[in-house]
């Protein structure tokens, strides 16, 4: 059990005692809620609502809670189609390209982040060059342009987002190396004959975790919204139902009905919030300066 | 000297300042041999952690360079060997305590954890054989309720704790050499006699040789054979610890001596103010020809405008003061 990337939950430990906090802290526990019942209507919805998203149910635009359209009590889009059965099956897409671009920016971002941390000079140089490029870029029309040249499908457009998003979590990670390489902790370590690799994977990164991790969770909101302003762009994947690509196909009637717009709006505003408040409790949690006594 | 283990011979290190590069420690020679315990002692700023961090192959990681010198340990030249056997031999044959044992050990880690990472590094041990070792390592450095310990985070342990815990990360492999920055400088006056008390008891059970880096003259008085005094990176007396302290060769070892508080005097009705030795140590940049102590000796005279070499008082005691030659041709 000799070092683990994250420390092993005991009495008294960093992690428990985070968790404690985290446990008393009620947006956070709401959150955790929120995400549960989100990640479990991803899971089994579509077994309990077995509604193909793409078959028309009832006229056209027909309102939410409407007596005479039972079957669908969400309302239907602009050509008849359930927009519940949309909501559900279109729930496991779009958590999927979240948490995919969200890993990926923060795989990207950690790795080149660490790398100019730990080893400054021209190697922070050149990959701070690289990552101002990235940065002065507009994102989403990056990210336009990669799907674009790759064809819309959901991995295109996961990694597209990944490839535009990284510099948030490289500046970040950056920052954490460039305050712990030059702790004690670091020089004892590498006294004791560790190599830059292990020093970098093992012992500094961490000890950087818990800002990263909060990070990482609120990339995944900021993944979710992009994937929705692809798909609103027309850019989505035409092929899979997501929320965002509900929005977007609906847009022009919006005037004429607000539900099939507004709903997956409301879906991806619920989540975007759960994971933004779980990731403010794991701050709080984390951060020993606001940990209540 | 006949089991030696480490040699230094004119040992140069430098540092750049302002795109030059300056000495900081200047043809420093020194040998230890086997279980011995020297003490390195000087001022802030005389080179001592600069000379370890030499020993340890690190001088390069703070943007220094070392010209000149070699460092043999067990006759291998340290300055000639790849980094990839200096890798090898660190934390392995030489290891090193630092002064801060609060910030030396990392903090997500369990204390037996990072005893037990040192030896499957270096022994490539399994993970179970080297948490035993690391219990029995606690053992050693006589850690209450080690096997509670081990399963503890640094944050949970005390100074002292802490400190015995990094003594036995240090000495988890069975170094020849182990090199002490100030280990207890940053602990309480009854815990730093018990870490001297467990250096000196593990130097004694296992001949590791120890290089004791500190400003205190009274813990080098207790625990030291040899003592090497330092001034602005350059060796000023080395000599037998009973030699230096009783007859001190070198105006700046005589100052250091008188500038540390003694309580077993009998007590006089009124204690005299501490001597001190005016001024600083000179930054390198400004450090001329000549003897480096002269603007703060007492017996400054014409010739220290030329540095003096190591003068011979006896037969294992040396000081590079030109008092010294005068003195024998008197």
């Amino acid at each position: 059990m000799s070092a683990p990337a994250a420390p092993v939950s005991r009495p008294g430990s960093p992690t428990l005692e985070a968790l404690r906090m985290l446990a008393h802290n009620g947006p956070a526990v709401v959150g955790i809620a929120m995400i549960a019942t989100i990640v479990a209507v991803a899971a089994i919805g579509p077994l309990l609502y077995p509604v193909d998203p793409y078959s028309i149910v009832a006229a056209p635009l027909s309102p939410p809670f409407d007596e005479f359209t039972p079957q669908a009590p969400f309302g239907t889009d602009y050509l008849g189609r359930d927009i519940l059965a949309g909501i559900i099956h279109g729930a496991r897409p779009t958590l999927l390209v979240g948490a995919f671009a969200a890993a990926l920016t923060v795989v990207i971002g950690v790795t080149i982040g660490a790398l100019a941390g730990f080893y400054g000079g021209w190697i922070d140089q050149a990959l701070l060059r690289l990552t101002e490029f990235f940065q002065v870029l507009p994102p989403l029309l990056l990210a336009m342009v990669l799907v674009t040249l790759f064809s819309p499908s959901l991995p295109t457009i996961a990694i597209s987002i990944g490839i535009v998003s990284w510099p948030a979590a490289m500046r970040l990670t950056r920052g954490e190396f460039l305050r712990i390489r030059q702790l004690d902790y670091v020089k004892a370590a590498r006294a004791a004959g560790a190599r830059n690799r292990r020093l970098i994977w093992r012992v500094i990164l961490p000890n950087a975790l818990p800002p990263l991790i909060i990070s990482a969770a609120l990339t995944i909101g900021v993944s979710i919204l992009f994937e929705a302003g692809l798909s609103f762009l027309g850019l989505g994947d035409p092929n899979t139902m997501t929320w965002g690509l509900m929005i977007g196909a609906n847009r022009e009637y919006f005037l004429d009905a607000w539900w099939p717009v507004s709903i997956p709006g409301v879906a991806i505003f619920f989540t975007v919030l759960s994971v933004s408040l779980l990731g403010d409790g794991l701050n709080d949690a984390f951060n020993p300066k606001l940990r209540r006594r | 000297m006949t089991d030696k283990i480490l040699s230094v011979e004119g040992l140069t290190i430098e540092f750049r300042i302002g795109g030059r590069f300056f000495p900081v420690v200047d043809g420093l020679s020194f040998d230890l041999a086997r279980g011995e315990m020297l003490g390195i002692v000087g001022e802030s700023g005389c080179g001592k952690s600069t000379t370890a961090l030499a020993i340890m192959g690190l001088v390069e990681e703070t943007s220094g360079r070392v010209p000149a010198g070699e460092i043999k340990l067990n006759g291998e030249n340290l300055l000639q060997t790849s980094r990839r056997r200096m890798r090898q031999l660190r934390g392995n044959d030489v290891a090193m305590i630092f002064q801060e044992p609060m910030s030396s050990l990392n903090p997500v880690f369990t204390v037996g954890e990072q005893i037990a990472e040192v030896v499957r590094l270096h022994h490539g041990a399994s993970r179970k054989a080297a948490m035993d070792h690391a219990y029995d390592m606690l053992c050693k450095v006589h850690i209450p309720a080690p096997e509670k310990r081990l399963h503890q985070y640094p944050h949970e342990l005390s100074g002292g704790m802490r400190q015995r815990v990094m003594i036995a990360i240090a000495l988890a492999c069975g170094p020849s050499l182990l090199i002490a920055d100030e280990p207890t400088t940053a602990l309480d006056v009854t815990v730093q006699a018990q870490i001297f008390d467990l250096l000196q008891e593990l130097r004694d059970a296992t001949g590791t040789a120890i290089i004791l880096i500190t400003h205190d003259m009274g813990a080098v008085a207790e625990t030291c054979q040899r003592v090497l005094v330092m001034y602005a990176g350059r060796k000023v007396e080395e000599g037998p610890v009973e030699a230096i302290l009783t007859e001190p060769s070198h105006p700046y070892t005589s100052g250091l001596i008188r500038c540390t508080p003694h309580l077993d005097r009998d007590p006089p009705a009124q204690l005299p103010m501490l001597p001190e030795i005016p001024g600083i140590v000179p930054p390198v940049t400004e450090l001329g020809k000549g003897c480096p102590f002269r603007p703060r000796c007492p017996h400054a005279h014409a010739r220290c405008a030329d540095m003096p070499p190591v003068i011979p008082v006896s037969a294992n005691h040396g000081a590079a003061c030109w008092l010294q030659e005068e003195e024998r041709a008197a």
